[in-house]
This record gives C-alpha cells, sequence and structure tokens, in this order.
C-alpha cells in the first residue's frame, strides 16, 4: 500500500521516535492520519500498518477497534462532532446533539446519502472550559449555543466549508 | 534466592521471597485468593478484578495478581468490603453472561460457577437486557459464544505466549468487547486448543466435545498420547466405553497442561469405521473373518514349520506399542524363533548418541531441563510443528528465563522468531554451522543440544565432541519420531542390540534387508506398515500382521489379527527425552487384543508359553527391570510420573547402519500412521486447504445487538 509523500515522511518520523523493539507504540498515529488520507480503517490499512510496526494484522484490529475515533468506514467530508460528556452535558450538550441528529437527519456514525456530512455523539474532547464543544474535523467550536449550531449545520448543508461560514468562529486545534 | 520478605495475610506471619506476588504467596500457604484473569506462567492482567485484598495504609482495595509482597505488608483477604467487591464483581461479570449453565459444556467444571457458588450474590439486581451476540464457528474444533466471555484474556496469552500462534486478539472495548480469531471469521493456526481449556467459563468450547457429555458423568484416565515421541500426559475423559475428549487439566505428567492439536483430538482413530475387529486369513487369495482360536492355530502351525525347517524369519516391531510389547517379541523371536532378524522403522540416531556419551551420566536431557536450561541449539527441526511440547517448554523457557535459542534449519522455523540467532543450512549439512556459534555457545552457563534425524551415525559422534569440547554442562536430545521409538531401541527391536543396547552377537536381517530378502519364509509385523512404501520381495512368504487397520502391508497378509490400540492397554512407553511413562486403559474395542496378549498366545501355540513366561504388563515390566539396563525404575514411579532412564554407561559397541534412520517429519497436520484414521484431525485439514475466508457476514466484527432475554430468563432472576 502506497501513501503520499507527506504523509510517508510522516510514519517515518513517528517509527524514528520509538526504539527499534517499540515499533508499535507508533500505531495509533499511523492510524489516525493513515484513515485521514484513506478515508477510514481498511483491512488493507490494517495490514500495512501491522506490517510496518511488526505485528499481527489482529493486534491493530484490537486498537483500531477500541479507539472510537477510528473509523472502519468512512465518515462524511464534514465530520460533526458534539460532546455529551459530562461538563458538556451539565450545559446543553445532550440538546445540542439532539438537535444536530434532528437538522441532519443523521444518527451516531451516520453518513449523509451525499457523503458530505456525517454526526458523532463523542465523549470528552478536552474543551471543559469551553462546553458545550463541537467539532467538526479538526476544529472546534466553544461555548456553542443551539443558534450557533444551526448556523454552523446550515451552512454545511449549504455545502460551505467551515471557513466560510463566517457566522461562527471555529478555534484551530 | 531472593531474600525473603515478611509480611501478614489475615493474621498468619508468612514470608517469601522479595518479587513474589501476594495471590500467589497467599496460595502457597493455603489461603485462597479468587481470580480469573491471573494465570500462572503467563503475563498478568488485572482485568478481572476478582482478586481485590486490603491491605493496611494503603487507601484502597489491591489487585493481589500485580502486587508484590512487601516487608511488614498486612493484607486481609475475608474482611466484609472484600467478601462485598467479589460479590460486586461477580455480578458485574454476570451483567451480560447469559444463566445457561444447564445447556453450556463447561458446567460443572466452570470457575465462574464455581466462584458465584461460593462468593456470589444470590441474585443480581441488574434489570437491563444482556447483550447477545451469536455463537461462531471458529474452525472444526474452536467454538466461541461471545456472551459467556468474561473477557479474563486468557485464550490470548496461551496463545500468543504459549504457543508463540498469536491467533486470538480483543476487538471492541467495553461491554461490546469481543475475543476475535486471526482470518476475519476463522482461526488460522496450531489448533491445539489450549484456548479452549483455559477458559474459565464456556465461552470457548470445543468441536468435538460439545454437548457430548457432562463432565461428572466421565471417568478421567490419565495415560500417554500416542501420537508424537514427546510422551505428553493426556487425561481422557470416558463414558460408556466411549473416549469423548482429552485434555490434561490437573497437570499432571511432564507437560503440565500443555497438548497438541493430535493429543488432544486425535484419539478418535480408535473407533475409525475401518478398525479391524476380527483376525483374518487369506483363503483363496481373499482375507476372510475367522475366530482367534483358528487364526492363532494357523500361525502357529506355519511358524512351527518355517522354524523346524531352518526357515528364514522376517520380524517388523513398532514404534508404537509399549516397552512390555517390545521386549516381549524380540524375546519371543530370539529365545523361540531362534532368529535375530529383527527390527523396526528407526526414525533417530539413539544408539550412537548413547554410544558417544558413554563413560558420562546425566548427560541426556529430560523435558523439565528444556524449560530450565539457557541455552539451546536445535539442530535440523522444526521443533514447533514436529515436537510440540518440546517447543513449548523451551518457549516458555525463553519468557520465564530468557533463555538463548540457537536453530541450524533448512528452512524457517517459528524458534526464529525469539532465537538468538538462526543459520540456514541445509539437511545433513547443519554441523557446518558448529564453528561460528562455538564462541557464543562456549560462553552460556549450559547447554541443551537437540538434534533431528539429519544429524546420525558419525555426525553425532562429531556434535557430542564438539558439545563436550565446550567446556560448559551439555546434554543432548535426539529427536524420534513415535510415541516409543525410543523404548523400541532400548528394548532391542534391531537384530544388532539385545535390550539395553547390548550386542546381540549374531548377525540378522534389518528392514531393509528383510523386504529385499527373496527367501523370507515368513514375515511378521507387529504394529507397523513397511509396505505402505516399499514391496516385499518375497512372494511366497507367510506374511503375519497385528494391527488395528488394514494397512497397506495388512492388505498383503496371509493372516491379521486386529490389534488394541494404545488407549486399550496398559503398559509402559520411553519418551524421546527417555522419560518412561505409564499407559493406561481408557477403552476397549471388541474383538481386538493388545499385542503382548497376541505375542503371548502365539508363544502359548506353540508350546513356548513356559519360556515366555505370562503376558501381563507388569510381569513383563518387571523382567525388563531386573534385566535392562537403565530401567531399574519401580513401577509406582513411572506410574506417579516419569522417570528418565539412563540406559547404559559403557560403550555400546555396535555401530548401526545411520542409513536405516529416517524420521517422517509428520508435523502438527500432516496425518501419521494413526492421524490418518482421525476424523476430527482431517476435518481440520480439510478445512485449512480449502480456507478461502468466505463472506458470510463478518462475526467478529459484528455489533452485538440487545435482544429480549427470553422467558426463561427474566431479567433480574436470581443466580444459580
Amino acid at each position: 500500500m502506497t501513501f503520499s509523500p507527506e504523509l510517508e515522511a510522516r510514519f517515518e518520523a513517528f517509527l524514528a521516535k520509538y526504539p527499534a523493539d517499540r515499533k508499535r507504540s507508533a500505531m495509533i498515529p499511523m492510524l489516525i492520519y493513515g484513515q485521514d488520507e484513506v478515508g477510514s480503517i481498511t483491512d488493507e490499512l490494517v495490514e500495512e500498518v501491522a506490517k510496518r510496526v511488526g505485528v499481527t494484522p489482529l493486534q491493530v484490529r484490537e486498537v483500531s477497534g477500541f479507539y472510537s475515533m477510528l473509523h472502519h468506514k468512512p465518515m462524511g467530508k464534514y465530520h460533526v462532532q458534539v460532546c455529551t460528556n459530562i461538563s458538556c452535558l451539565l450545559v446543553g450538550g445532550e440538546e445540542l446533539y439532539e438537535r444536530a441528529c434532528q437538522k441532519l437527519g443523521l444518527g451516531h456514525k451516520q453518513v449523509s446519502a451525499d457523503g458530505q456530512i456525517s454526526l458523532e455523539e463523542v465523549e470528552c474532547m478536552g474543551a471543559c472550559s469551553w462546553a458545550p464543544a463541537v467539532q467538526v474535523n479538526y476544529d472546534f467550536y466553544h461555548d456553542v449555543t443551539p443558534a450557533m449550531l444551526d448556523k454552523l449545520l446550515d451552512g454545511l448543508k449549504a455545502g460551505k466549508a467551515p471557513e466560510q461560514i463566517s457566522e461562527v468562529q471555529k478555534v484551530n486545534s | 534466592m531472593a531474600d525473603l520478605v515478611k509480611f501478614t495475610i489475615d493474621g498468619r506471619e508468612l514470608e517469601a521471597p522479595a518479587g513474589t506476588l501476594v495471590i500467589e504467596a497467599a496460595k502457597r500457604n493455603g489461603i485462597e485468593i479468587p481470580s480469573f484473569c491471573y494465570y500462572e506462567g503467563y503475563s498478568l492482567q488485572a482485568a478481572c478484578r476478582m482478586c481485590l485484598v486490603e491491605v493496611e495504609k494503603m487507601p484502597k482495595m489491591q489487585v493481589a495478581c500485580t502486587l508484590p509482597v512487601g516487608n511488614g505488608m498486612v493484607i486481609r483477604t475475608d474482611t466484609p468490603q472484600v467478601q462485598s467487591a467479589r460479590k460486586y464483581t461477580l455480578e458485574f461479570l454476570l451483567t451480560n453472561h447469559p444463566l445457561d449453565c444447564p445447556v453450556c459444556d463447561k458446567g460443572g467444571e466452570c470457575e465462574l460457577q464455581d466462584m458465584v457458588f461460593r462468593y456470589g450474590a444470590g441474585e443480581s439486581r441488574f434489570t437491563e437486557n444482556k447483550i447477545h451476540v451469536d455463537e461462531q464457528q471458529w474452525s472444526p474444533v474452536v467454538f466461541y459464544d461471545a456472551p459467556r466471555c468474561i473477557l479474563c484474556f486468557r485464550c490470548v496469552r496461551a496463545c500468543d505466549e504459549g504457543t508463540g500462534v498469536n491467533a486470538l486478539g480483543v476487538i471492541n472495548r467495553g461491554a461490546i468487547s469481543l475475543i476475535a480469531p486471526n482470518k476475519e471469521n476463522h482461526l488460522e493456526c496450531d489448533e491445539c486448543g489450549q484456548c479452549i481449556d483455559i477458559c474459565p467459563v464456556g465461552a470457548l468450547t470445543s468441536g468435538t466435545y460439545r454437548y457430548q457429555t457432562r463432565p461428572w458423568e466421565m471417568e478421567h484416565v490419565g495415560t500417554i498420547c500416542t501420537h508424537c515421541s514427546d510422551g505428553c500426559k493426556t487425561t481422557l475423559g470416558v463414558r460408556q466405553e466411549e473416549i469423548v475428549r482429552g485434555n490434561n487439566r490437573d497437570r499432571s505428567g511432564i507437560n503440565g497442561e500443555f497438548l497438541c492439536i493430535k493429543g488432544r483430538y486425535a484419539f478418535d482413530f480408535y473407533n475409525h469405521a475401518e478398525r479391524l475387529q476380527s483376525p483374518m486369513i487369506r483363503v483363496n487369495g481373499k482375507l476372510e473373518a475367522v475366530s482367534w482360536s483358528k487364526a492363532l492355530e494357523t500361525i502357529a502351525k506355519k511358524f512351527g514349520e518355517i522354524k523346524a525347517r531352518g526357515g528364514k524369519f522376517g520380524i517388523v516391531g513398532s514404534n508404537h506399542t509399549t516397552n512390555e510389547e517390545n521386549f516381549y517379541l524380540q524375546k519371543f523371536a530370539r529365545q523361540c524363533l531362534e532368529t535375530n532378524n529383527i527390527d523396526h522403522h528407526r526414525t533417530g540416531d539413539v544408539t550412537t548418541l548413547v554410544d558417544a556419551l558413554s563413560g558420562t551420566n546425566g548427560k541426556l536431557a529430560t523435558t523439565a531441563d528444556l524449560y530450565e536450561k539457557k541455552a539451546f541449539l536445535i539442530l535440523g527441526s522444526d521443533l514447533s510443528l514436529e515436537h510440540p511440547f518440546l517447543a513449548f517448554q523451551i518457549r516458555a523457557n525463553f519468557r520465564h528465563h530468557a533463555a538463548k535459542i540457537y536453530t541450524v534449519t533448512a528452512n524457517a522455523v517459528r524458534e526464529e522468531n525469539y532465537g538468538t540467532k538462526a543459520i540456514r543450512k541445509a539437511r545433513f549439512q547443519e554441523l557446518e554451522a558448529l564453528a561460528e556459534l562455538r564462541d557464543e555457545l562456549a560462553a552460556q552457563p549450559n547447554l541443551v543440544i537437540v538434534f533431528g534425524d539429519s544429524v546420525k551415525g558419525e555426525a553425532v559422534r562429531q556434535l557430542v565432541a564438539f558439545g563436550e569440547s565446550l567446556g560448559i554442562p551439555v546434554s543432548y536430545c535426539a529427536l524420534v519420531d513415535y510415541s516409543n521409538s525410543r523404548g523400541a531401541i532400548d528394548m532391542g527391536l534391531v537384530p544388532e542390540l539385545a535390550p539395553g543396547y547390548h550386542a546381540s552377537g549374531s548377525p540378522g536381517l534389518n528392514l531393509k534387508e528383510m523386504l529385499a530378502a527373496g527367501d523370507l519364509d515368513a514375515f511378521w509385523v507387529v504394529g507397523a506398515n513397511p509396505l505402505q512404501h516399499e514391496p516385499l520381495k518375497a512372494n511366497r512368504a507367510f506374511v503375519v500382521v497385528q494391527d488395528m487397520f488394514l494397512t497397506e502391508t495388512a492388505q498383503r497378509a496371509d493372516v491379521v489379527l486386529p490389534s488394541a490400540s494404545a488407549y486399550e492397554k496398559n503398559g509402559t512407553v520411553t519418551n524421546g527425552c527417555g522419560e518412561v511413562q505409564r499407559l493406561k486403559r481408557a477403552v476397549s474395542t471388541l474383538g481386538t487384543k493388545p499385542d503382548l496378549e497376541i505375542v503371548g498366545l502365539i508363544a502359548k501355540e506353540m508350546g513356548f508359553a513356559p519360556q515366555m513366561g505370562p503376558w501381563s504388563p507388569d510381569t513383563v515390566y518387571n523382567e525388563i527391570r531386573r534385566s535392562v539396563k537403565g530401567y531399574d525404575i519401580p513401577l509406582p514411579m513411572v506410574t506417579l510420573g516419569a522417570q528418565q532412564t539412563m540406559p547404559v554407561n559403557g560403550r555400546v559397541g555396535v555401530d548401526l547402519n545411520p542409513d536405516l534412520i529416517a524420521s517422517a517429519h509428520e508435523n502438527l497436520f500432516t496425518s501419521g500412521t494413526m492421524g490418518r484414521y482421525s476424523k476430527i484431525l482431517n476435518s481440520v485439514i480439510e478445512k485449512r486447504l480449502n480456507n478461502a475466508p468466505t463472506t458470510i457476514g463478518e462475526p467478529a466484527q459484528s455489533q452485538p445487538s440487545h435482544t429480549k432475554p427470553s422467558s426463561d430468563q427474566p431479567p433480574g432472576s436470581a443466580h444459580q
């Protein structure tokens, strides 16, 4: 399996970071960045990562099945993640998630028919100070109100990229 | 020995070497700390939380399976807090565990059942629906029922660490975690079934044993596996004269609980449909069933005639028959038929090794040595596939004591994955690698040299000379093929040697010469199949065959006598490391007789009964003890375990032709002499051959569904 030169370079760097007998430590970052390029954790990607870090494909599947941010089927171009963990829950995270479900007509880990938008209810994303928080791909939205969420989702549904939706301020991760 | 640490458990002042885990220290002092995931010999997991104990000055309860004892530590295992922790852990483990004990194979010997009975709550407070996942079949012999799984990871560790196969893993997380096989929906592994045995619940079940019986309905007969020469003890579960399973859960015997696919499943050759159950005599070119008395009479008459006119006998013994049978057969041949034309299929050069080691003691490696010694040199053998138990020992040694392993083989072997050095040499050229290994090997505290059939004759002497020149203690193991290959040579089933490696002193034909001798008058084969690949030149010879099946050799016979299998008789066998162990009869097959009895009956029919003595295994064993050097082992020693024989201490004085030595190199999945009649072994082989990945669903990845509990399992109902 081949990757883009940029990703190859990144993989090289990950593998070089760990001692020769601990190559498997590079598995998680390789999976997550591999997923970004490939679209999801495919069998092919699993085999390739296993080969490069020197473990069996099953050992990679053990890891990929454990982490909810690793997807075994492709998510949308814009992957909307709404936190409903405790800090966000206390200030309306769950309502935001339900609102998103209704607005997008999607449930947990579902993808719109055109493949543009997907939704996921996620656990803590480390933005408790700015709860409730929403994440689209790697970008954060802090102190999200229902009105902000509507504007964000309407914009995405209209085919705009997050940076084109000027009404809502994203925070780079 | 590490320093002793003093500590207190439940008010008892105890001591143990530093580094001892609390759970182990308790066990050694008779204090039970329950656990599921902790398993002696495998890595620590701390997954099940069953072994929580109170430790003074520690704010929370501690897992006894990962906590080493410390000086002055005060541990309590039976406080109300510990008791309630156990109770709630079990309640959690049962949240999704089905209460299907009445139909579960494990019922009656289930660790979860026992623990709930002893430590658990009477009822559950959970009212949620149980998560259900359909049962999956991973191979002909391995089934996985996910809801029963308590995720203790024992199977995963037994497979990764014990066998080095890495065929099992845990996927997903939390309550929907599952054990998964290495190939999408099936297993590609050694099919040893250790994962099934080690499973504390009925999550992994055996294709042969499932739904067959209840543990308490079986009689458990400890005997020795009859497939390879490693001599594993297998405990056969017998119900109504039928073997239903093989395992060794009580860890008795040299192999602990290790068994490979053959030891665990391939016992079923004994009731194969083609099993011979009546003597047969050739009448007008066709074999016809006759009575025992008629068959014995025919043989005795013919043998008597041939002996009277000074005719030529050729006698072939077996690698599977007991020491008693081998001894008795050669005694009959030499003393009564007065011939030295006796041989067997030789599979390893034990004789030259014994000779090369003359004048020394304790130079033959025991199976325990493979776990305890510091370094290993393996020549010309794919140990993991051909001698799975020896490989298991060495692997455990590497895991626990960081043993150094050097391999010299023609092809890649599994030992290389953790070995120190692997050298590629063609068969018969293995010794070329010795020079480059010399310095490294000489630097080891001790060494065991294990060699296959490609090191034979002069090469064995060179190898021993090399080993003895290293200046460190070296012990040796000449690998042989079958369950009693070593015993066959010890008992003198070769023309050149009488029992105990004494020169027989008079010439005799070896197997090759017998087959080639056109003037052979009688060819008597006991439990072997020499005509499988080679013809018998003497086409007028009177051929008598004792076997379980109508083999290629039996098809040529004039008289065929149905013999009992190793699981149908008593006696002793000697494994490749020279350890003598006892066979115990588990079942009987109607119409068959043990070879010992058959030889005795032929002798009696010919009037040699007084000379031969009774054909009871114990009587013959006593004669072996008295007359065969190295076998003067008291029977209880053999019964309770294994004791190594030390065949001779002086020169053998006879050079055996090394050309006659050839191992069949049977591995886990090639059906050997017996395996070809095992239904289960063949089904596994077949499955492996056409294992094109199927696309029916993806069981291993499937998400569990929440189903309504069936009416007989209302949520929150009382646990049994």
